[in-house]
């Protein structure tokens, strides 16, 4: 009776076992597939339409409540700027650029909108120890300033260069950058400030699906006014902001070595030897222990080293 | 010191001591058994601390100058170099540098190698040190350091590297301090105190070894964040855990050479025989160990640019300066320990130890700074940043200084308070009918 009781129980929690690790690789799959919350929003950006007015960085600074500019917003020699050899970035007080580009490829300077591109696998959030980022089923990446320490890491972190610190304060610096307006707009289903202040209409927003559709019809559609490459579909593990150009993108100042893996990728081979040498070192070193010490004479400390009175006890 | 010493003043190295062999007060035993006018004398006759006076009179204000007005006063606040030298040099140099405290706790507890036993409690003290003053650097370069404590207990993000990072160096930083508290047990003579920790000792150098083997890979992992930023050169998404993992190895065994060599000739009236008399000794089988470890790292730092098929890079402005790297700093010492080990060259080995320490940091100030941002610009640290950091260097020496003036780390301590003793007496002839 207790017998049959115990196959029985052997049998199915071996059966448990094996539904829970056919359920564990399942998931596994899933997460190494991960492309964003299926309903998340975006914003596709047609920098063929970009005029470079700069009314997106004013709509940015006034719905963010940053401070004001050294120079005005109507004040095109911005676009002239070198820092360090380099054109603008978005910083504290500037959630969002537009820098000019010239490009052999086109007789007109390429104009290039540069804010968060809020990835669908944010390489901010994954190396954030305090789990200051959040990525909302809205497509938003936002930030939580209350944990934050000031490591600063996801701006090691971000392929994109975009996170900005406050430097300046000096009791309560935090990360600055483009939420996708999703306190004051996103969380009501409205579009950020910079896309509804737009008039050239560069910027469409909706669903990143729908996005994604859409950009490959306007491609189809004008296939010699576009290069055919929709930049943040697949880039660090896609993007929910994305955008099309009519110069090859490394002509308009974008990153195009950055591959299509999410930043996690890289460091989840590390992440999971954690475990194993957590669970193996301490039998493999008190071996070599045992191994180095037991039965040889003058290695103890005297009367306090408990533990080769044990290895004597058993010669 | 030495002028006293000669003059016949003993420093405190028992419980008992001075012309009238009175036990020692705690104030006494600050004083090293001087009188306060005498060591006022001796600190004001070093020359080495009217430079750390200077340093610290600039330093100081500023660092209170960073804390009252922010990273922006001292540092260039830049964006695309958000760790400048307070992360580079405190955090991925310091770390590194203090692996000793494992290697040489494995040495001597793991393997029985009580030969070592001399230069054991200085390697442990050196990675407590090395270990708090990255703290310490932390805290100067992290915007709200108040909240150092929140990935410990307020907000979790348990899948970031540096989530790891923190909590292995928080668990690390209490085993070493349980690893040198036996010193100060000695010290302040409670032989209870050390005798429990001793009893510890094995579980504590396994942890050691864990937490070692894993937050050393860690700062490396940080670095898989950010793969186009760090030259390839310095970057391998396979293998730069393990070359800082083994990199840490000769650098912190080096840096036990180079510390005992600095105490050698600076603080030998604090050293005892057995530890005078041990040192070539240890310097040379730390050497070899150190040489091994060396041609390991060699051999992995090329099967990383294989790896990746780098061998273009090499023929590049940074290439020259990756080969620099490799040859002062790994290749010269491996053939510079071979020749002075095989002739026991005392000077060279030393000297060697410290071209070691100088190629670990050149290779992590490459990874975190020099190399950073390689496609976009260079950028030299703020000179406020750069005293700064100067500045926390010098309060670890101090600190280094003034434990090892103290503790039993560089001589035995000689004897046992009035009642620990009698107690052991007690016990053991209690025990000895027993075992009869």
């Amino acid at each position: 009776m207790s017998a049959i009781s115990r196959r029985r129980f052997l049998a199915a929690s071996a059966a448990g076992c094996a539904a829970t690790t056919l359920a564990g690789s399942k998931n596994a799959l899933a997460a190494g597939s991960f492309t964003g919350y299926p309903d998340g929003m975006g914003v596709l950006v047609d920098l063929t339409r970009c005029i470079g007015c700069r009314t997106c960085e004013a709509a940015c600074n006034k719905e963010q409540h940053l401070a004001a500019p050294d120079k005005p917003f109507d004040d095109m020699s911005v676009h002239d700027e070198i820092h360090h050899g380099q054109k603008r970035r978005p910083d504290e007080n500037a959630y969002t650029v537009v820098n000019r580009y010239e490009s052999e490829s086109s007789a007109k300077p390429v104009y290039r909108k540069i804010q968060c591109n809020h990835c669908a696998e944010p390489a901010c959030l994954t190396s954030c120890f305090v789990n200051a980022y959040t990525k909302t089923h809205e497509g938003a990446v936002i930030y939580n300033g209350k944990v934050c320490v000031g490591c600063r890491n996801c701006m090691i972190a971000c392929p994109f260069n975009i996170p900005g610190y406050s430097y300046s304060s000096a009791f309560n610096p935090l990360v600055k950058k483009c939420i996708f307006c999703y306190d004051t707009r996103l969380k009501e289903g409205l579009p950020p400030a910079c896309v509804e202040s737009c008039p050239q209409q560069v910027m469409t927003f909706g669903k990143r699906t729908d996005l994604i559709k859409i950009a490959k019809q306007r491609i189809k559609n004008n296939p010699e006014k576009y290069v055919d490459h929709l930049y943040g579909e697949r880039e660090m593990g896609g993007t929910h902001w994305m955008y099309l150009a009519g110069v090859p993108f490394a002509d308009a100042g974008f990153n195009v070595h950055l591959g299509n893996e999410p930043i996690l990728n890289n460091v989840k081979d590390f992440l999971g030897t954690v475990p194993m040498v957590l669970a193996i070192w301490p039998a493999l070193f008190t071996g070599f222990h045992l191994l180095a010490t037991k039965g040889k004479d003058g290695h103890g400390h005297g009367e306090d080293d408990t533990h080769h009175i044990d290895g004597e006890g058993d010669k | 010191m030495k002028s006293l010493i000669n003059a016949g003043v003993l420093p405190v190295h028992a419980h008992q001591g001075g012309p009238e062999k009175k036990t020692w007060t705690l104030i006494e035993k600050l004083l090293l058994g001087l009188t306060p006018g005498q060591y006022l004398g001796q600190a004001l006759r070093n020359p080495f601390n009217w430079i750390l006076g200077i340093i610290f009179a600039i330093g100081l204000p500023l660092m209170a100058y960073r804390f009252l007005f922010g990273l922006s006063v001292v540092t260039h606040s830049s964006n695309d170099y958000p760790w400048g030298l307070f992360l580079g040099f405190g955090l991925f140099c310091m770390v590194p540098l203090s692996a000793s405290g494992f290697m040489l706790g494995t040495t001597v507890e793991i393997f029985g190698r009580h030969d070592f036993e001399p230069i054991e409690r200085l390697a442990l003290l050196n990675g407590l040190l090395g270990y708090f003053f990255a703290v310490v650097y932390l805290l100067v370069d992290l915007g709200q350091p108040w909240r150092l404590s929140y990935p410990m207990v307020v907000s979790f993000g348990p899948a970031a590297v540096l989530f790891l990072v923190a909590w292995h160096v928080a668990t690390y930083l209490s085993v070493q301090i349980a690893e040198v508290s036996v010193a100060f047990f000695e010290w302040i003579g409670w032989l209870g105190g050390k005798r429990w920790v001793r009893r510890l000792t094995i579980g504590l150098t396994v942890s050691g070894i864990i937490l070692s083997t894993l937050h050393q890979g860690a700062l490396g992992a940080l670095f898989l964040y950010s793969p186009g930023k760090v030259h390839p050169l310095w970057y391998s998404g396979a293998f730069q855990w393990i070359h800082f993992f083994v990199s840490s190895i000769p650098g912190g065994l080096c840096m036990v050479i180079s510390v005992s060599t600095i105490v050698k000739y600076t603080m030998a009236w604090r050293c005892d025989d057995n530890f005078l008399d041990g040192l070539d000794r240890c310097t040379l089988g730390i050497a070899k160990g150190a040489s091994m470890a060396l041609i390991t790292y060699f051999f992995i730092k090329m099967i990383g640019v294989a790896h990746d098929n780098e061998w273009g890079y090499l023929v590049t402005g940074w290439g020259y300066w990756f080969i620099l790297e490799m040859f002062l700093g790994v290749v010269l010492p491996i053939f510079l320990f071979a020749y002075s080990i095989h002739n026991r060259i005392m000077w060279l080995v030393r000297a060697t130890g410290f071209l070691t320490v100088f190629g670990v940091v050149l290779n992590r100030l490459n990874t975190a700074l020099i190399t950073f941002n390689w496609e976009i610009y260079q950028e030299l640290p703020h000179i406020f940043e750069f005293i700064i950091a100067v500045t926390v260097f010098c309060i670890y020496i101090v600190v280094y200084r003034f434990i090892l003036y103290r503790l039993p780390i560089l001589y035995q301590w000689r004897d046992q308070p009035q009642e620990a003793v009698a107690k052991e007496a007690v016990s053991a002839s209690a025990s000895a009918p027993n075992a009869a």
